[in-house]
This record gives C-alpha cells, structure tokens and sequence, in this order.
C-alpha cells in the first residue's frame, strides 16, 4: 500500500515539469488573455477594465475588418489547397517504383528549409520584372502577373509559395495509404472501377483520419498565418496580405495595445473552437476507423 | 496476363514523369537561389532574365558574409536551438513515462488537457507570456525561447507516451521485485528502449527552434542576439537591391539544413510516418 502510494509520487513528480508547463504556458495564459481583452493595458501600467469595448471597436476597425477578411481567404484557400497538393503527391509517392525514396526526399527538403529562408527566396522567384516564373512565362509568350505587387494577387502568390511546404503533409498521407490491401485495389479493377472510383471507395476512406487530423492542424495554422506575409510582403500592397497574426503582432508590440491585441487572438481562439468543433462533429459522417 | 503487364508499365512511366516535373517544380525555387547567387549585377536586372550567370561571382558570397555575420547569427540560432533539444529531452520523455507507466490519480485528465492543449491557437498565448517574461526582465535573453522546451510539449509527450505503452508493463514490474528504484527503472530500461523515438522528438524540436520567427521576432531587438532567423530578413531589408548578395546569404543559411537532412532524413521520414500512424 505504502509503496503503490510511493510509486504515486513519484508519477506526479515525474509528470511534475509538464504539469508546471500546462498550468504556467497554457492554462493561466489563456484566461488572463481573456482578462486582458476586456481591459485597456499597456505593459507598463496596470490593466483598467474596459468591459468588451475592444470588441466593439475591431468592429468599427477597418484594419481588423480587412485583416480578418484576409485571413478567412487564407483559410479557404490555404487549407483545401494544401489538401489537393497533399493527397495528389501522396498518391504519387506512394508508389513502388525503383528510385522513389529520392522523389520523396526531394519533396520533402522545401518544408525543412526554414521558412524565413524559404520566404526570401520565394520573393525573388515571383518577381514581377526579373523573377524566374515570369522569366520562364515570358520565354513561352505568358505576360505573367505582378504577383506579391499586385493588389489582387498577392495572398494567391503566399498561398501558392506556401505549397512548397506541403512535404510532411504528404508524407502523412502516403504513410496512411501504404496500409491499404492491394488486394482490394485488385478486386475494384476485376469489378470494372475506373481510378476515381477506386480513389472514392477505397484510398479515402483509409485516409480519412489524417484528412480530419490534417484539417484540424492546418485550419488552425492558416488563422495565424504569419511568418510568409510578414518577411515577403509586410501586409502590403496597401494591406492587402494583412493577416490577423500580423495586425495582433502590430498591436500587442509595436503599439502595445495588449488589450486590443487580446480581442482579436480570442477571436481567432473562438473561430478555432467552432471549426474544430464542426470537424469533429461532423467527422462521424465521413470518417472510417478501422473495422 | 500481357497486356496487363503492358499497362502497368505504361502507368509507371507515367508516374516517373509526373515525378519528374513535380521534382523540378519543387527544386525551382532552390536552383534560382543559387543562380541568382553568382549573378554579377548586370546580370539581375536583365530581360529575359538569364538562367544562369555568364561567370560564376564568388565574390558574392564574400560581400554576403561581409554585410550579413552568418556566424554571429549561425551561433544565436545554435544556442537557443540546443537549449529547447535539450529541455524536450528532459521533459517529454518523463512526463510521458509517468503518463504511460505509472498510475496515480488525477493523470488521465492531465494527459487529456494536454492533448487538448495542442489545438490552441498560439497566438492566445502570445501576449499573457510576454508579459511574464518581460516582468521577469527575460526580454533579450534566448530563456523565453528555452525555458518551455524544459515545461513539456503536448505533441512529443503524446508521440513519447505511445512509444512507452507499447513496452511491456512486465518488464518494468520485473525490475520493481529486483528492488530497482523508480529512477533507475527509467534511466536504465525505459529510456534507452525508447531512443529511437527520442532521437525523433529531436529532431523534430531541433527544425521548431531553429525555423521559429515569430519567437525571436517578439522577444529578441538587440541585434547581437538575433538569430538567423531574425538576420536573414533583415538583411533583406538593408540590401534589397542586392539580390545576388541576398540569395548568396540565403544560400549559407540552406547549407546546414541541408548537411542536417542528408544526415537524418531517414529519422525524419520515419519519424513523420511515425506521427501519422499514431495520429
């Protein structure tokens, strides 16, 4: 009994520095930020309560109305993008063909190169005048965009750089692929299915807790879109890459405004609530796990 | 039987080519940085933009690391990169143990809070523990950078806990009758069985910190103590007009992540396999 009890102990204490780091960087955090959010603070002086004031103002704050609109097209691009260029190289990788660990290996390095590297690079890739892709669109007669220059263009052009980074996505699904029985491939083919169908009746369903694990992650990714638009772009051309992170980065530590900058992180922690939430609930329809 | 093996054939050629062009598309970018690198001035603002340089510019990498101390930034990046490997080394594995192993009351919903940590948005955050560290005037030192890493991190300790439940309680119960302590029992069974799990959960940590932007970017403004990853942009700032200068400089900064993937991308692929197997 003593020693169960002992044993007992002993499992806190080891646990004791994850215990610390959920109660010290997470629990507290998130309910003083709330506080925060309802409180005028500047670092320097103590909060003063405010009631949901910032709230109400990010509503009458073209900035935050632009940055929010801004990361909702990331969001809808970013994710379902990165779905189609995951599950289409997976299929790829997949395959058993002589050399292939090669092919995986180079798909995979982009997402290893740090993203500030990755960034500074891609801004002279797409350079309007003397970057390769319109180098290479003008040798074959395209007169290509202005890309990050061009108003319209530019959050296509970071989400588009972004895909560069798709490797371990697609690692993650050709992982959930390899254990699919071929023998169920072969039995669709005697059948007469042609490649959609297969793909449809058999890869998905084998794929679908990644699908669901992948837009989780990556949903919450892309409302803290950040790193990319901030080295490449600054949120210009006339704010038209303004990300949320961006403008709470600009708020909380440029003007610190800790309180307005609160609000708008609980509005992208409630808009992250409600989608996990969604995805969850409505994972039950279409996600198989294992019979 | 022939014109199936015929078909199969074609569809592998198929998929060589299409894993051909995504190859190079994924390259491109790479090859124009390094083009660019040894581009003489003329040769950037020419149209069409040439592909490739008349003559190889080293000299370029010599006006790169003149204007951009790689190394004063390479070691920054090192310090705080070394620093987080070992605090998840510390803490991930012997949270995860006691997760996995041990019983004591209170460690499920522990566990699963924090699992549920790990869909909270960083950014939430962000601003509390900014707050507590510059209270505890840490601003512009590499701690706030290191001193979570030594606090446990949800992904690795989940990641660690599968590994260690796949032990058999058994054998740590067989060393318990032989009079081995707790602390011994882990040291000396628990965690060298699990290394290859642990060398991934480095790994792993070691691309966060040494990738991270955003981390330095709020806590680091004396620039003696910025890491690559504040110095690269920066210099983007300063010399944006040099681009064969700027890509020369982004070229010394994909070096060591290159030696470091050659070196470990068996690990790394795996390890992400791994994940997606568990996940």
């Amino acid at each position: 009994m003593t020693h169960r009890k002992k044993r007992a102990w002993i499992g806190v204490l080891f646990a004791l520095p994850a215990i610390l780091g959920l109660v010290i960087l997470k629990i507290y955090p998130i309910i003083v930020s709330g506080f925060y959010s309802l409180t005028e603070y500047h670092i320097t002086v103590s909060p003063e309560w405010v009631g949901i004031e910032n709230y109400k103002n990010l509503f009458s704050d073209p900035l935050f109305i632009k940055s929010f609109s801004n990361t909702m097209y990331y969001l809808v691009l970013l994710v379902p993008l990165g779905l189609v260029v995951g599950i289409c190289l997976a299929l790829l990788l997949v395959k058993d063909i002589k050399g292939i660990s090669f092919f995986r290996s180079m798909v995979y390095l982009p997402s290893i190169v740090p993203v500030y590297a990755f960034a500074t690079v891609a801004l002279w890739f797409f350079n309007p005048y003397f970057g390769l892709v319109n180098g290479l669109l003008a040798r074959v007669g395209i007169n290509g965009p202005l890309w990050v220059a061009d108003e319209s263009w530019v959050k296509f052009t970071l989400v588009l750089a972004a895909q560069w980074g798709a490797g371990p996505t697609a690692l993650l699904f050709m992982a959930s692929m390899k254990d699919i029985p071929r023998e169920l491939y072969e039995a669709a083919t005697l059948e007469g299915a042609n490649a959609w169908q297969k793909f449809w009746r058999i890869t998905f369903p084998f794929i679908s807790p990644v699908t669901l694990y992948y837009l989780i992650t990556s949903s919450i990714q892309a409302l803290q879109f950040f790193d990319m638009p901030n080295i490449m772009t600054g949120g210009g051309p006339n704010n038209a890459s303004l990300s949320l992170g961006m403008y709470i980065y600009r708020h909380a530590f440029r003007y610190t405004n800790m309180g307005y900058a609160s609000a708008m992180s609980w509005i992208i922690f409630i808009i992250a609530l409600i989608l996990s939430f969604v995805l969850f609930r409505t994972s039950m329809k279409w996600v198989f796990y294992g019979e | 039987m022939k014109s199936k093996k015929k078909r199969f054939k074609i569809s592998t050629v198929i998929s060589l080519i299409l894993l051909i062009i995504v190859t190079i598309i994924y390259m491109l970018p790479f090859f124009w940085m390094v083009s660019t690198s040894f581009k003489a001035d003329y040769e950037l603002y020419e149209y069409p933009t040439p592909l490739w340089p008349d003559k190889l510019m080293f000299e370029n990498y010599k006006h790169a690391v003149t204007y951009f101390p790689f190394f004063k930034y390479f070691r920054n990046s090192i310090i705080i990169t070394a620093g987080s490997v070992i605090g998840v080394l510390f803490s991930c594995p012997l949270a995860a143990y006691s997760f996995a192993q041990l019983k004591w009351k209170g460690r499920d919903i522990i566990f699963y809070s924090l699992i549920a940590t790990m869909m909270l948005p960083n950014f939430v955050t962000l601003i509390p523990l900014f707050v507590i560290f510059s209270k505890l005037n840490l601003v512009n030192t590499f701690w706030p950078l290191i001193i979570p890493s030594f606090l446990g991190q949800p992904f690795f300790i989940f990641l660690l806990r599968q590994f260690f439940l796949s032990l058999p309680t058994s054998l740590f119960d067989a060393a318990r009758i032989d009079g081995a302590s707790e602390f011994q029992i882990y040291t000396k069974i628990a965690l060298p069985l699990t290394k290859p799990a642990l060398l991934v959960v480095g790994l792993f940590q070691f691309l966060a910190s040494w990738n991270d932007y955003l981390g330095p970017l709020i806590y680091l403004t004396n620039e003696n103590k910025y890491p690559l990853s504040l110095g690269l942009p920066q210099f983007l700032n300063q010399y944006g007009t040099h681009w064969n200068w700027m890509m020369a400089a982004a070229t010394i900064t994909v070096i060591p992540v290159l030696i470091f993937f050659i070196l470990t991308q068996k690990q790394l692929i795996e390890g992400i396999k791994f994940s997606g197997s568990k996940g």
